[in-house]
């Protein structure tokens, strides 16, 4: 009971933060300089143009108004138009958006599937060489430009041994094995800061549980290795690890958009990228709106396992 | 009739002392610091040391492999490629320094007043940080430069903007620990103005975890204004950035793929001195990780 009167609360508490994102998201409009009607009109834009923009933004009205009005029609799902293509800025997120979402998973998912075993076993020896080696790699992990992994990857396992395919997205639904090949090699560049972010945390956390009195005492009583590191180790260090996959999702939602651009895949990442270079505001809008509220939404998530992770957060 | 000086001598402690000791206790540190101060004059003799122009195209040798007159081979263009890492030093360590010192422009003062001042500024202003932190830092940086216009320096004036919720928060809560202190009530009972005391007495205090943070954020800097000019929305042609380079790079995957290596081993090295800088500055500032002497 008091766990669901906490969701509630919490659900509560991110209402003003989605509307001060939007509240910012709109203000990037403010940023343009000069004339925004102008501006976005291109260089070769007629005078009808300027005010046709002029009007699909009500540019001419004050900010609050221009603001209360934008709101309204985003939260019924309309983010406007593009103002290259035509088309429903809400119709082509969610076209490309699964795209987007399968590396993102894709490149979570093997951040964990390298990350914690390599974290798990330089905590389980400390200063050994492997604890070395895993601590020289991550920090290859976080210096490397995720980009430029991408590109070695696509020249050796796409154009050197054709294994796998170098560009481009199938969708889930249409072919399931397809959509997962094209997506191995943009997950795996993206996911090098994952999984050194993942085995450092890892490490650390799960470092200073192994070191502590009571996991002493365990050994004293003669609990084997393993039985402390799966029942004492690892439960004690879940909720930190929590908190960085909770930062992760939010670091690899931005630096899919290098990576979609690597791999030219049609997700969100690509399009907001082409949006910003063509001055196609209401696309940029929509795009940076839709990633903060999956942050937002991730946050929320995050903060619900916590509660049954950890009984002790939803206590007043 | 003369007063006897006391034999006590105090030992002065001169600030290179504890710069030597430190970089002789870690010889990780002394190498990134050795390396980033080659590469700084690298930059600013790059066009005595570049052996060619960094846009001249030569349409004779274009896409040539590593050779006695190009070390690193030619470009799509038939530009010397050494010439372009050189003379990419510049760009790139100028456009990540310009893009911390606006987060830091930004940030301090948002930060230094939130906590300082407390109450409903602290309020507002914390709920703005944690709401800017939520964007993805990268998406965001896409849609300010989109509003800005494409460019060098627009695409960093938006990194900045995202860097500059992180140092807030950071100053913040060190100044909610420092404003407390003695020496401030001190200050005040002696008059000194709220901005007075902002700037000499709190900010000097408070500023050593982020110098820690600025020196990692030079790395993220760096990455990021790769990441911005290898889409098109920094660096713009002919600039020799080492992102610009990548994307050029990136169209020639197929016929010359070792084009690649040499920008992105520069990115990758630099990055990794900046974050070995900042792991061994965090270290040594630390007083509960210093050791004592």
């Amino acid at each position: 009971m008091k766990r669901w009167r906490w969701a509630g609360n919490r659900l509560l508490q991110i209402v003003p933060v989605i509307v001060l994102a939007t509240f910012l998201v709109f203000g990037l409009l403010q940023l343009v300089p000069g004339d925004p009607a102008v501006t976005l009109a291109g260089d070769s834009a007629t005078p009808q143009r300027i005010v046709e923009i002029r009007q699909i933004y009500g540019l001419d009205r004050p900010f609050l108004v221009q603001y209360g009005t934008w709101l309204g029609h985003a939260a019924r799902g309309d983010l406007s138009k593009s103002l290259l293509s035509g088309e429903p800025v809400s119709e082509s997120i969610l076209h490309r958006l699964p795209n987007t979402l399968l590396v993102v998973a894709g490149s979570l998912f093997l951040s964990l599937l390298i990350g914690v075993p390599l974290g798990v076993a330089g905590a389980t020896r400390p200063g050994s060489r492997i604890d070395g080696f895993i601590t020289a790699l991550s920090s290859f992990g976080v210096a490397v430009p995720s980009f430029w992994l991408g590109m070695m990857l696509v020249s050796i396992f796409a154009l050197g041994l054709r294994w796998l395919p170098a560009t481009g997205a199938v969708s889930l639904g249409d072919d399931f094995w397809g959509a997962i090949r094209h997506a191995i090699l943009p997950s795996l560049a993206l996911s090098a800061s994952g999984v050194a972010t993942i085995a450092r945390q890892l490490r650390s956390a799960l470092g200073e549980v192994l070191a502590s009195q009571y996991v002493r005492t365990l050994r004293a009583k003669g609990l084997s290795s393993g039985a402390i590191l799966w029942k004492h180790g690892l439960k004690n260090v879940s909720v930190p690890l929590l908190t960085v996959i909770g930062l992760l999702i939010n670091r690899l939602l931005g630096a899919t958009v290098v990576i979609e651009a690597v791999f030219a895949i049609p997700g969100t990442g690509s399009l907001v990228v082409n949006a910003a270079i063509g001055k196609d505001f209401p696309v940029v809008q929509g795009v940076v709106l839709t990633m903060v509220i999956l942050v937002i939404v991730t946050n929320l998530i995050v903060d619900a396992l916590y509660t049954f992770l950890d009984p002790r957060v939803s206590q007043p | 009739m003369s007063v006897a000086v006391p034999a006590i001598k105090l030992k002065r402690r001169r600030s290179w002392d504890g710069v030597l000791r430190w970089l002789r206790g870690d010889w990780r540190a002394a190498f990134a610091l050795a390396y980033l101060a080659g590469l700084a004059m690298l930059a600013i003799l790059a066009p005595v040391l570049a052996p060619y122009s960094p846009t001249d195209q030569n349409y004779d040798v274009m896409l040539l492999g590593p050779t006695a007159e190009h070390l690193l081979g030619t470009d799509d263009l038939g530009r010397d490629i050494l010439s372009r890492l050189i003379y990419g030093a510049p760009v790139s360590l100028y456009a990540s320094v310009m893009a911390v010192f606006i987060g830091l422009v930004l940030g301090l003062p948002i930060g230094l007043c939130a906590g300082y001042f407390g109450g409903k500024v602290d309020l507002v202003i914390s709920r703005i940080i944690d709401t800017l932190l939520s964007f993805p830092g990268i998406v965001l940086a896409v849609g300010v430069t989109g509003a800005l216009g494409i460019g060098m320096i627009n695409s960093m004036i938006a990194v900045g903007i995202v860097f500059s919720p992180e140092i807030a928060r950071l100053i913040r809560s060190q100044t909610l620990v420092v404003k407390n202190e003695l020496f401030v009530d001190a200050a005040r009972g002696f008059g000194a103005s709220t901005t007075r005391i902002m700037i000499r007495h709190i900010l000097p205090n408070a500023v050593q975890p982020v110098i820690v943070q600025v020196t990692l954020l030079l790395a993220v800097a760096l990455l990021v204004e790769a990441s911005l000019s290898f889409l098109g929305l920094g660096a713009q042609p002919p600039s020799p950035s080492w992102g610009a380079m990548l994307a050029r790079a990136y169209g020639n995957m197929e016929t010359a793929p070792e084009q690649m290596y040499p920008p992105g081993v520069a990115i990758l090295v630099t990055a990794l001195a900046f974050n070995a800088l900042g792991a061994s500055l965090r270290t040594a500032l630390d007083p509960k990780l210093r050791h004592r002497d």
